[in-house]
C-alpha cells in the first residue's frame, strides 16, 4: 500500500513538476516519503530541478542509493529550512549518494552518523552567500563511519569544515574541491585515511588532520598526497570556541595532536602563514591541560617529503606569529615551509629532542628546516631546527577500500 | 494540475484504508490514516474521551515541546503484561500502544503558555478521564506501537474541528501563537510535528541496535504519587493493580527521577533530571549524540563527560563563541546554555522537538551551572 502511495507521489513529483506546477510542499513531502519508505537496494532518483526544502531529509535504511542528475542540475535548497540540524541525515550502511547539490543548510549539509561502506560522489555542498559565520558548520560530514569513499565532491562556504571526516576508519577523500571554508578538508580522530588529488583553495586552512580529546577513538595514519593546496588565506570566519576557530588564516596543511602522518607530492603555494603547521591541542584554541588527561596531545612521527612549494609564510595570521616572523626572518622575510609549536612529550624527549622514530622528518625537499616557535616557553627561544629533521619514516600503506554493496549495484545498473 | 494530483493521492489513500482496518485490535501490519481507527480515544469536538483499557499516566521528568501540554496513555492487549528490566526500563508486550497527545490551554482562540499542565483535564469525563475541548486546542497525537519488528512511531495531526487526527508521516509545520501570563504579547512560532524518521531519530536510544524504544515510561520516571478517583497511590503500584505491570516485580525502593519543577528537591538533582529527559536520549554512551563525547543521561558521573571544561567537537556555530560545554560558575559562558537559548535550527539543542526557548529550563540549568565550583584552565 505504501509503495502505491509512494508511486502516486513520485508521479506527482515527476509528472507535475515537469509542468512547473508542483508546489514546494509537494516535492518536500514526496522526497521525505522516498527517503522514509526506501527498501534495501532502492535507488532514489531525484530529477533535475531546484527543490526548496523546509525540513531535513533523513534516511535510516541500509543499501540505498540517492542519485541526482548532476551537482549543478539537481539542487536541494534548504534556505527556508525550519526544522532539522542537517540538510540530509543518514544513519545506514551501504549508502551511496551522487550527482546532486545541497545548498544553504541551516546546520550541516550532509551528515552520515554511523555507517559502513559509504560512498559520496560528485555531491556539492554550498552556502551560496560565500564565507559567513552564520553558515552551517559542515558540508560533507561522515562521523563514526567505516570504509568511506568521498570523491569528486565540491564543498564551499562551510563555517567549520567543507569536508569533515570524524571518528572514522578506512577513508579515502580524492578528486574533490574545497574552497572558501574555514577548513577545506578535515580528518579528525580517524584511523587510516588517504587524502589525494584534491584542490583546497581559498580556505582559512587547506587540509587539517586533528585529534581532539575526550572521544572514543584517537586517530592516526593519514596520508596527504598529490593535492593542490594553494592560497588558503581567507580570514577565519568560524565562531570562536570550536577547534578550527584557532586555525590561522594562511595555513596550507595543519596537523594537530595526530600521529603517523605522511605528507608528500603536494603542490603548496602562497599559504601566507605557512605551508605546513604542526601543533598540539595545547596551542590551538586551548591551553588547558587538565582537559586532555589520558589523551596524547603531541603530534608525532610526521613524514614530509617530495612536496613542491612556492611563496607563502610571508604574512602570518594570529597575534604572535607576525611578530615572530618579523623578529626572526625580517619584515620582508618568510617562515620556512614547516612551522611547529614545539610541544614534545617530556617523557619521550631527551634534552627536549624527540627520538628519530617520533620526529618530524623531512626528506627529498630543498630543506629540512622546521621553525619551532617555542610555544611551551611563551616564544622565549624560537629557533630553526634542521639536523634532527633529516630523517625518514617508513611509508604508510595505501588504503584499500571494500566496494560497497550499494556502489556495486548502482554501477551495475548504469 | 497539482491540486488534482494531490486529491487523487488522498482519495486513493482513503479508499485503500477504509475497510482494511480490523476493529478493536492493535494494527500490527498497517498504519491507519486516521487516529480514531485505533479506538484509543474519541472526540466529538467538545470532549476527548479515553477508551476503556486506555490508561493515562504521568512522568516525573518531561521533555519540553514548545510549552505544549501532554496527555500520555498506555494500553496493552488483553491478557498481556509488561515486565521491568534490571536497568529500570520496561519491556512492553507485542501490541502495546503508547500515545502522547499534545495540546494547549486556550481562552477563546488564544493559546496560553502556562506552567500548570493540568488545564482542561477532567477526570469526570468518561471512565478514564478526558479533555474538555472548550478549554484546550489539540495539536497532534503521537503513537508508539510495539510490533513484531519492533516499535514504530506514528504522528497524527488533529483537524481544526478537533474531531479527528490524520496520519502525517512526513510531519507538519503548524503556525501558532502563544500568549504568556506575564506578557500580553503573543509569541508567533512554527510548531513542528516530527516526521516518522525524526520520531525514530530520538527514540533510537542505542544507535548500535538501531531499535527504537519508548523514552519516557521508565520505572524511575513513572515512580510518583498520583491521585486516582480521590485516592492517592504510587503510580507503579497503580499499574500493577491494573495488571499493566507484572505483580511479582520488586518495585519498592526503585530509584526516582525528580520532577525538575519541584523546588523542594536538590538543585543538582533537578538539573540532572531535566538534562536526562531533554538531552539524555541522544547524549549518552549509546545515543546518536555520542559523537560529541558529551553524555547528559542520569547515569553519567564523570564531570568532563557531563561537560565541565569539555571542549566542543563538532559544534560549529553551536558554540555561541564559547570554549566549553560547561564553565563552572559561569552559565553565560557555557555552550550548553547557549544551545538551549538559541532558536537557530543549525545551533539549537535539542536539534528537533522545539521551536521556542524553554525559559524555565534555561533558568534551572543556568542556576545549577552557576552553583558549580571550580574553573576551567
Amino acid at each position: 500500500m505504501r509503495s502505491l502511495i509512494l508511486l502516486l507521489l513520485v508521479g506527482l513529483l515527476n509528472g507535475c513538476a515537469d509542468e512547473n506546477e508542483a508546489t514546494a510542499v509537494d516535492s518536500q513531502k514526496a522526497l521525505q516519503l522516498q527517503f522514509m519508505n526506501a527498501k534495501p537496494g532502492d535507488i532514489i532518483n531525484i530529477p533535475a530541478g531546484h527543490f526548496e526544502m523546509t525540513r531535513s531529509l533523513s534516511l535510516k535504511v541500509d543499501g540505498v542509493t540517492v542519485r541526482g542528475a548532476g551537482m549543478d542540475k539537481t539542487i536541494l535548497s534548504f534556505k527556508n529550512q525550519v526544522s532539522g540540524a542537517e540538510g540530509i541525515l543518514v544513519t545506514a550502511n551501504d549508502f551511496l549518494i551522487e550527482d546532486l547539490a545541497i545548498e544553504d543548510a541551516k546546520g550541516d549539509a550532509l551528515k552520515i552518523n554511523e555507517g559502513k561502506n559509504i560512498t559520496i560522489r560528485r555531491v556539492r555542498t554550498e552556502w551560496t552567500g560565500g564565507p559567513a559565520t552564520e553558515n552551517g558548520a559542515y558540508g560533507i560530514y561522515p562521523v563514526q563511519t567505516e570504509n568511506v569513499l568521498i570523491e569528486g565532491v565540491v564543498a564551499i562556504g562551510a563555517s567549520d569544515a567543507g569536508i569533515y571526516v570524524g571518528q572514522s576508519r578506512q577513508v579515502v577523500v580524492r578528486d574533490s574541491r574545497a574552497e572558501f571554508n574555514v577548513a577545506g578538508i578535515e580528518i579528525e580522530n580517524t584511523l587510516d585515511a588517504d587524502v589525494y588529488n584534491n584542490v583546497a583553495t581559498n580556505n582559512t586552512g587547506g587540509v587539517l588532520v586533528f585529534n581532539m580529546p575526550n572521544l572514543s577513538q584517537e586517530g592516526r595514519r593519514t596520508r596527504i598526497f598529490n593535492n593542490h593546496i594553494v592560497d588558503n588565506n581567507t580570514p577565519n570566519f568560524a565562531l570562536p570556541g570550536g577547534a578550527v576557530a584557532g586555525v590561522p588564516a594562511g595555513s596550507g596543511i595543519s596537523i594537530n595532536s595526530n600521529d603517523q602522518i605522511e605528507v608528500f607530492d603536494n603542490t603548496l603555494s602562497n599559504n601566507q602563514t605557512a605551508h605546513i603547521v604542526i601543533s598540539s591541542v595545547y596551542s590551538t584554541n586551548y591551553s588547558q591541560r587538565e582537559t586532555a588527561s589520558a589523551f596524547d596531545p603531541y603530534p608525532e612521527t610526521i613524514s614530509i617529503h617530495d612536496n613542491r612549494y612556492s611563496g607563502g609564510g610571508d604574512k602570518p595570521d594570529t597575534d604572535y606569529l607576525p611578530q615572530l616572523k618579523d623578529a626572526v626572518f625580517g619584515v620582508d622575510g618568510a617562515f620556512p615551509n614547516v612551522i611547529w609549536d614545539g610541544f614534545v612529550n617530556p617523557d619521550l624527549a631527551l634534552d627536549g629532542v624527540l627520538p628519530a622514530s617520533l620526529q618530524i622528518c623531512i626528506y627529498n625537499e630543498e630543506s629540512s628546516a622546521v621553525f619551532n616557535v617555542d610555544a611551551p616557553n611563551q616564544f622565549a627561544n624560537p629557533r630553526i631546527g634542521e639536523l634532527e629533521h633529516q630523517c625518514q619514516h617508513e611509508p604508510l600503506p595505501a588504503i584499500k577500500l571494500q566496494v560497497a554493496a550499494a556502489t556495486f549495484q548502482a554501477e551495475q545498473g548504469e | 494540475m497539482p491540486k488534482r494530483c494531490l486529491s487523487a493521492v488522498l482519495l486513493t489513500c482513503v479508499l485503500l484504508f477504509t475497510g482494511c482496518a480490523p476493529v478493536g485490535v492493535a494494527f500490527l501490519e498497517s498504519d491507519p490514516v486516521v487516529l480514531s481507527a485505533w479506538r484509543l480515544m474519541a472526540s466529538n469536538g467538545e470532549q476527548l474521551v479515553l477508551s476503556e483499557g486506555v490508561t493515562p499516566y504521568q512522568l516525573n521528568a518531561t521533555l519540553f515541546t514548545d510549552y505544549a501540554h501532554k496527555l500520555r496513555t498506555v494500553s496493552l492487549p488483553l491478557g498481556t503484561q509488561a515486565t521491568a528490566r534490571p536497568d529500570g526500563s520496561i519491556d512492553f508486550p507485542l501490541g502495546t500502544i503508547i500515545s502522547k497527545t499534545f495540546y494547549y490551554p486556550r481562552v477563546a482562540e488564544a493559546l496560553q503558555q502556562t506552567v500548570d499542565t493540568s488545564v482542561g483535564w477532567d477526570s469526570s469525563i468518561g471512565s478514564q478521564g478526558g479533555l474538555d475541548l472548550t478549554q484546550v486546542r489539540l495539536i497532534e497525537t503521537r503513537l508508539l506501537v510495539r510490533r513484531s519488528t519492533g516499535w514504530v512511531g506514528l504522528p497524527y495531526v488533529w483537524n481544526s474541528a478537533q474531531t479527528e487526527a490524520k496520519l502525517e508521516v512526513t510531519g507538519d509545520i503548524i503556525p501558532l501563537a502563544l500568549r504568556s501570563a506575564e506578557s500580553a504579547r503573543e509569541t508567533d512560532f512554527s510548531y513542528i510535528v516530527p516526521d516518522q524518521n525524526q520520531c525514530t531519530g530520538c527514540h533510537t536510544t542505542d544507535t548500535a541496535s538501531r531499535q527504537i524504544n519508548p523514552i519516557g515510561p521508565s520505572l524511575a520516571n513513572l515512580n510518583r504519587t498520583i491521585t486516582n478517583k480521590s485516592s492517592t497511590l504510587n503510580q507503579l503500584n497503580h499499574w500493577q493493580q491494573l495488571g499493566i505491570l507484572a505483580q511479582d516485580e520488586f518495585l519498592s525502593n526503585q530509584p526516582r527521577l525528580v520532577a525538575w519543577q519541584d523546588e523542594t528537591q536538590e538543585l543538582s538533582e533537578r538539573a540532572r533530571s531535566y538534562l536526562h529527559s531533554n538531552c539524555g536520549h541522544c547524549h549518552s554512551p549509546t545515543g546518536a549524540g555520542d559523537t560529541s563525547g558529551l553524555y547528559l543521561d542520569i547515569q553519567t558521573q564523570s564531570p568532563v563527560r557531563l561537560g565541565e571544561c569539555k571542549l566542543p567537537i563538532a559544534a560549529g556555530q553551536g558554540t555561541g563563541g564559547h570554549r566549553y560545554a560547561i564553565v563552572p560558575g559561569e552559565p553565560t559562558h557555557s555552550i550548553l546554555v547557549y544551545r538551549m537559548q538559541t532558536r537557530d535550527p543549525g545551533a539549537m539543542m535539542p536539534e528537533v522537538g522545539r521551536s521556542l526557548v524553554h525559559a524555565e529550563g534555561v533558568d534551572l540549568v543556568s542556576t545549577w551551572i552557576g552553583s558549580l565550583p571550580g574553573h576551567c584552565g
